[in-house]
């Protein structure tokens, strides 16, 4: 082996290889958030460039990812080795690099703009659709059936956390729960009668099953008070303490000795969605190298194969639809509270499409490609509300283009759940 | 000794057509039995019918437990043969699990052990030491029968982006991850070279000395058949026509018959 050959794998090329993705990708998702500052000037905004402060902030990255990676190394190889490689290729460099960006950004973003309501409401949206995204994930990227009515276990939810919290006094964590339960037995009602279908025959049922929800929602007005909704829902509290000027119990500014905001209980939002979402991440990533994921991958690969060799595709299609819909639920349950009014209306069909439109954009089966698409899909129309009129012009050109240049999403490469050889494949 | 399954009688109908048509046969326990026959004489349909693919229109098929009773599989749900019964296939046509890695595909075959061990996905969750023993199991048991059916090097490529002969080894060894007790292989020399041709004669011959399975195999290359057969069955029209060890099912007039049609059955006497 040559010189150069040994020189570019060893720790130290990989990590500043290492360092240099994370910031080459930290740099590109800090330069609206710091590079960039919104100034009013005579009473208008405009925008203002802060090269200064972006130019630390990637030095900062750069050398803090170094010395983490570092740290890290070091810690590792203190613990008897595992069998497994820390860097197992250049791709998955770049992936965790990704990750991890990505996750600084989205735990950074109330720093940077803790007064601007509107930021933090796109991010939140943003991050109802990342946690949907990967939910239907299950169900379609890694179990292969198409379900084009995903919306209703989003509504049914939120219908549970509307009903409970108005009728019965049931707070948002006790409703999680519930919720989610209820959602997973929807979905595997849902599972049952389609057992037989695919592809097509499948995406054409569950459609009709999403619409059946809403339009059951839409006219059983005792039960759900039809097209007017249901208003009133309580917020969420931080720990008890709750989110107002004054309150019966004890509010949050006041307990932390805080100037009264209304954008404390956006920003609380704001986390509440990320932590949902991240926990859907762990149990996604967890379940997928476990046997039920594995089941859920070869079941979209090959179902025949699968019975000989004596899966019960049943169950495995359940749990999949099952998986799936609690997760829907959940997000259902924090859209409730978040907008504490909810209707028919907010679970049409285009939402289901728009849900599958990122999951399919994303690369089926990527969880990084979902939060991309997500946030390709949620803030491309807002950036486009200029356009007004061409907004939805734009956005479906921009679809269009994804699709034309890479027709298996944006991040298609599948990671192996497992490895023989870790060493191996990470030779070039 | 007793065989390890029975066929008795055995019809399958497609509306009007009989593609199985009272067919009886035995699979001799320990050895290597040859299904052949001429294209569309049902050799698949008994398989799928085997398998729990299909349920037949009539008759019944047996499986000799070693404690000498008996048990129909044709009452039996598709999933349930590979895992109670233990008979596991392959395909005419290969289905492997073409986006996964060949040891994934090894690890999906012994689902059911690893699922019990993971409880409904909870101690799997968790990463109990039980789940982990059961995994750590289940790697070592696929890495054997990767080393013995030469794919190391190719356990971590995804299994549909390798040679098509490749893809026939990966497929008898996912079989062989689901522990059958009888295997049966659609086909397996079709699209073989003959070096990989000669080196599965020896894999087969191994399964059967060595590992003391039961073989069920349908195939159109003879020599595979003549080098590696105990038994041959020879169906034609979906019933058997013939049945015999290799050598005699060479020479007899009704097999040579229904492979050559019967103007050339001179031809085939000279
Ligand atoms: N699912 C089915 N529906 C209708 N007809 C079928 C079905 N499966 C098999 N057949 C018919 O049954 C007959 C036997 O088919 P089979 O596939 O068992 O043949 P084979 O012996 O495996 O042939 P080959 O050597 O070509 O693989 C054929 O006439 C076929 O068309
Ligand atoms: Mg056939």
């Amino acid at each position: 082996m040559t010189a150069a050959v040994i020189s570019a794998s060893s720790p130290l090329a990989l990590r500043l290889r290492d360092a240099l993705a994370v910031t080459v990708l930290g740099g590109l998702l800090a330069l609206p958030f710091i590079g960039l500052v919104t100034v009013e000037e005579g009473g208008a905004l405009t925008v203002r460039t802060r090269w200064g402060a972006w130019g630390a902030t990637l030095a900062a990255l750069f050398f803090g990812r170094l010395l983490l990676r570092a740290a890290l190394d070091a810690w590792r190889s203190r613990r008897p080795a595992r069998k497994r490689a820390v860097f197992s290729s250049g791709d998955a460099v770049l992936r965790r690099a990704a990750g991890t960006s990505l996750l600084a950004a989205a735990l950074l973003l109330p720093v940077f703009f803790a007064d601007n309501r509107y930021v933090i409401d796109t991010a939140t949206t943003l991050g109802i659709y990342v946690m949907l995204g990967w939910g239907l994930n299950v169900v379609v990227g890694l179990a292969g059936l198409l379900d084009l009515g995903y919306v209703a276990f989003y509504a049914v939810g939120a219908y549970t956390y509307a009903l409970l919290s108005t009728q019965f006094g049931w707070s948002f964590w006790e409703a999680l729960p519930a919720a989610g339960a209820l959602a997973a037995l929807f979905g595997i009602l849902l599972g049952y009668p389609v057992l037989r279908l695919r592809g097509d025959y499948l995406a054409i049922v569950t459609l009709g099953f999403g619409e059946i929800i809403r339009i059951v929602l839409l006219n059983w007005t005792s039960f759900s008070g039809g097209p007017n909704g249901i208003g009133g829902i309580p917020r969420p509290s931080f720990f008890g303490l709750a989110f107002a000027r004054s309150a019966e119990g004890r509010t949050f500014h006041e307990f932390f000795g805080l100037e009264f905001s209304p954008m404390h209980r956006f920003i609380f939002l704001y986390y509440l969605i990320v932590v949902l979402a991240l926990l859907t991440h762990a149990l996604i990533s967890r379940l997928r190298v476990l046997p039920t994921g594995r089941a859920w991958e070869a079941l979209r690969e090959d179902e025949i194969a699968c019975k000989a060799l004596g899966l019960n595709t049943t169950t495995v299609k359940l749990s999949a639809f099952a998986t799936g819909a609690m997760l829907a639920g959940f997000a259902g349950v924090f859209f409730a509270a978040r907008q504490g009014f909810i209707s028919p209306e907010s679970f049409t069909f285009s939402e289901s499409a728009t849900i599958l439109a990122i999951v399919v954009l994303g690369g089926m089966g990527s969880q990084l490609g979902v939060v991309l698409a997500a946030a390709v899909l949620v803030v491309l129309p807002e950036l486009g509300r200029q356009f007004a009129d061409y907004r939805m012009l734009v956005f479906g050109a921009a679809m269009v283009t994804i699709m034309a240049v890479k027709p298996t999403g944006l991040l298609a490469r599948r990671e192996p759940t497992v490895r023989l050889n870790p060493e191996r494949s990470a030779a070039p | 000794m007793t065989p390890l399954l029975t066929v008795d009688r055995l019809v399958m109908r497609f509306g009007g057509i009989t593609a199985i048509d009272g067919l009886s046969l035995q699979v001799p326990r320990g050895a290597i039995t040859a299904v052949i026959g001429p294209n569309g004489a049902g050799k698949t349909t008994l398989f799928n019918c085997l398998t729990g693919f299909y349920r037949p229109s009539a008759g019944r098929i047996l499986l000799h437990e070693d404690d000498g009773s008996e048990r129909d599989l044709t009452r039996l749900k598709g999933h349930r043969i590979a895992r109670e019964a233990r008979i596991v296939r392959t395909f005419q046509n290969i289905r492997l699990f073409g986006g996964m890695t060949v040891l994934e595909n090894l690890l999906v075959a012994q689902h059911h052990a690893l699922a019990q061990a993971s409880r409904f996905a909870l101690a799997g969750l968790l990463h109990t030491p039980g789940y982990r023993r059961a995994e750590r199991e289940a790697l070592e048991f696929a890495r054997r029968w990767l080393a013995e059916l030469g794919l190391t090097a190719v356990a971590d490529t995804p299994a549909g982006a390798l040679p098509y002969g490749t893809q026939r080894r990966v497929e008898i060894a996912r079989a062989l991850c689901a522990r059958p007790r009888l295997l049966c292989l659609d086909e397996p020399a079709a699209g073989l070279n003959p070096r990989e041709s000669a080196e599965l004669n020896v894999l087969l011959t191994a399964l059967r000395d060595e590992h003391g399975l039961t073989l069920l195999f349908i195939e159109h290359d003879m020599s595979v058949v003549m080098n590696v057969s105990d038994h041959v069955v020879v169906m034609n029209f979906g019933r058997k026509i013939a049945e015999g060890p290799p050598e005699a099912m060479r020479r007899d007039p009704e097999v040579i018959r229904a492979y050559l049609g019967e103007e050339d059955e001179e031809a085939a006497d000279a």
